[in-house]
């Protein structure tokens, strides 16, 4: 059959249309997909899963869509290196649900901000960007001092994410709710904020996964 | 609309059937019309939210302190409300109203398509006070939590029901190629969406994506991008091939092109995801795969694009005297620019500059505006004449409309280009010593003058776009005494 006729077969039998496109769309994702699927990184060396109060906190750069000006992931670029510091691997994201790279910078990359600034200079930036960064354009954030993390819902999420395999012990999800009991949204976006980006392979495995 | 040829008899091979040997059956119009109606109301609600946006990019002031109304979370109304009421209801009623015309078939199930039609509304209209309120997944274009996405998925189920089975009624052997667009949108987005969702619920209001980081980045890229493909393209493009002939009075230039530009671009769209992850912590040879799939992708694009001039070729003189055939026509243009854009920016290195720059969302743009926007401005310019079966209220307003529109993606897209392209060269600038020349913060006051020329720019489109709602609803509900202009064909 010449591409032709099949092709007026199918034009005229919407089963064979229905089949022909679900079976021509399919290889995309097959191909591309699965390996990275099936390719999970080795387990000599792993990060360290969230702290509650860093998943605290991860759920308020989440709700507040932090990660569509700000991207997570540095290239191997000389000047992002610069600018950013050591550029990320995969391997530093095994424990993100779900990934936070984004897709634009209208902010900078936020990957390697551990440790760059105070908990205060954060704390007076979330709530008034301009007064340390004139010329900003970020929206200031003052309820996230004056709200406080439900400790109950980052319980939930901690037996959630048991099921998919991140160990939290029961010790641990019991002792978020004295680690959150009366702490500010602020402080546990800061948190994961300082924790961004710590979790670094030691060399050798950086240059095996690279 | 006497001097268009009913497409439905149109060009052998197309109808296996002779013009006028079938029965032609009373259509379904008042569900279309529904759609048609949602379809102005969601682009005026998404486009003012995207003004509000490009106003708080310029004067942070107009974040209000308000969280709902703070940039990331109106930003995903801004996004979901434009894609999926937006250009959704557009689909989904043109697909309607196509779908009985091209098969010369009555709606199937006409209940089942009223109910997709409160469903999406209703579902929408919730999932927006959802991202109001911060609830999201944080996966882009794909933020409604898990119970909207059951709710998604059934309906679309009908959605597909009504569909194919007003395919299966119809009188006329051959189907018709927006329909084939129509069934690739039904069918890839529905795998696209069930993938990329599986979730693990927390509660009614939080879920976890099954995938984590790399693998979770490109699953959600392979949807992005595909969405893109199969939603924005695909379905429009099942659009254009019927209200391009219709208006132009034309059949479609090259049958042939159409059906190699069809399975080309159902093929290759789907490899093209991972270009919105060049340089990432995914593996090289994916990366590498997306981008030679990117470029590959201009053919069958390009090929619609010829595919649609060539139709209009023997119909120029009709351009002047037609709103709906001056926005269609346009809107190819633009999606020829949208699909050369794209896969050159696609190539690592032109990404290397445009990647996480103002760039890309200009480019957006120019497809979102210049080729979504003008192609459903088209097809709704004439669908309300046509159902209310009178003339368009003011051809003045209409020509008004499409001079704001064209200015407005024009300022738009020009903005982005100079602000993309600034932000792409300055961060990776370095002095003789090595060092980095400009500060993020630097860079950040550069381009704040395109923010401005940018928001002036979707102002216009968005003053634009009220004009036409404002004209629209008089050609449909006005009396009809009062009228000055004459039937313009």
């Amino acid at each position: 059959m010449t591409p032709a006729k099949i092709h007026h077969f199918v034009e005229n039998h919407a089963g064979a249309l229905i089949g022909g496109v679900l079976f021509v769309a399919i290889w995309g994702g097959l191909a591309q997909i699965l390996p990275v699927m099936l390719d999970t990184p080795e387990k000599n060396w792993q990060p360290q899963p969230y702290t509650s109060v860093q998943l605290a906190g991860r759920e308020i750069y989440l709700r507040e869509s932090c990660g569509l000006c700000h991207t997570q992931q540095v290239r191997p670029l000389v000047a992002e290196v610069r600018r950013y510091g050591p550029h990320s691997q995969a391997i530093e994201f095994i424990f993100d649900r779900p990934f936070l790279w984004g897709s634009k910078r209208t902010g900078p990359d936020l990957h390697r901000l551990a440790g760059k600034y105070s908990d205060e200079w954060h704390r007076v930036h979330l709530i008034d960007p301009r007064q340390v960064v004139p010329g900003s354009i970020m929206p200031s954030y003052p309820w996230l001092a004056e709200q406080t993390v439900d400790v109950n819902s980052v319980q939930r999420l901690m037996l959630a994410l048991r099921t998919v395999g991140i160990e939290y012990s029961d010790d641990q999800i019991a002792a978020a709710s004295s680690e959150l009991a009366g702490m500010s949204e602020i402080d546990a976006l800061i948190a994961y904020l300082q924790s961004l980006g710590s979790n670094l392979p030691p060399p050798a495995e950086a240059a095996h996964h690279h | 609309m006497a001097a268009a040829p009913a497409l439905e008899s149109a060009p052998a091979p197309l109808a296996a059937a002779p013009a006028g040997t079938i029965a032609k059956p009373v259509y379904v119009t008042r569900v279309v019309n529904a759609f048609i109606i949602m379809t102005v109301i969601w682009a005026l609600f998404g486009m003012a939210a995207g003004v509000l946006l490009a106003a708080q990019m310029v004067w942070p002031v107009f974040n209000f302190e308000i969280p709902a109304l703070t940039f990331g979370r109106l930003r995903t109304v801004h996004t979901n409300s434009v894609v999926f009421g937006f250009g959704g209801s557009a689909l989904i009623g043109t697909s309607f109203y196509i779908v009985q015309r091209t098969c010369r078939a009555r709606l199937f199930a006409p209940n089942l398509a009223w109910l997709i039609f409160a469903g999406w509304q209703l579902g929408l209209a919730a999932g927006m006070l959802t991202l109001f309120a911060g609830i999201n997944t944080g996966k882009e274009y794909a933020e409604f939590e898990w119970p909207l996405d059951v709710a998604i998925t059934l309906l679309w189920v009908c959605y597909a029901v009504v569909f194919f089975g007003t395919i299966a009624k119809r009188q006329v052997a051959a189907i018709y190629i927006s329909n084939w667009f129509y069934a690739a949108l039904i069918i890839v987005v529905a795998m696209l969406h069930v993938v990329n969702s599986l979730e693990i619920p927390v509660s009614p209001f939080k879920s976890y994506s099954l995938y984590a980081g790399a693998q979770d980045a490109v699953v959600q890229w392979w949807y992005g991008h595909n969405a893109v493909g199969f939603f924005l393209t695909g379905g429009f493009l099942g659009m254009m091939y019927y209200f391009l002939p219709k208006l132009a009075g034309r059949p479609i230039w090259s049958y042939r092109l159409s059906i190699v530009a069809f399975w080309a671009f159902t093929f290759t769209y789907i490899w093209a995801g991972p270009h919105h992850l060049h340089y990432s912590a995914i593996p090289d040879w994916v990366q590498s795969l997306g981008m030679v799939m990117s470029i590959i992708l201009l053919l069958p694009s390009w090929g619609t694009m010829v595919n649609g001039i060539m139709t209009m070729s023997q119909a120029w003189g009709r351009l002047h005297r037609n709103p709906a055939l001056k926005f269609t026509v346009l809107a190819l243009a633009f999606y020829g620019l949208a699909t050369f854009e794209g896969p050159m920016l696609a190539i690592k290195s032109v990404n290397v500059i445009s990647h996480f720059t103002e760039w890309t969302v200009g480019h957006v743009h120019s497809g979102a505006l210049g080729w979504n926007a003008f192609v459903t401005f088209g097809a709704l310019y004439f669908l309300v004449p046509t159902i209310a079966d009178r003339p368009l209220y003011s051809l003045k307003l209409a020509n008004l409309h499409f001079v704001l529109a064209i200015a407005g993606v024009m300022l738009y897209i020009l903005s982005m280009w100079g602000a993309g392209v600034t932000q792409g060269l300055l961060w990776l600038n370095l002095d003789e010593n090595g060092e980095l020349k400009y500060s993020f913060a630097e860079v950040m006051r550069a381009i704040s003058p395109y923010y401005l020329v940018r928001f002036i720019g979707g102002a216009l489109f968005f003053v634009g776009a009220l004009i036409m709602a404002y004209n629209l609803w008089q050609t449909a509900f006005a009396p009809a005494t009062g009228r000055s202009q004459p039937q313009q064909q």
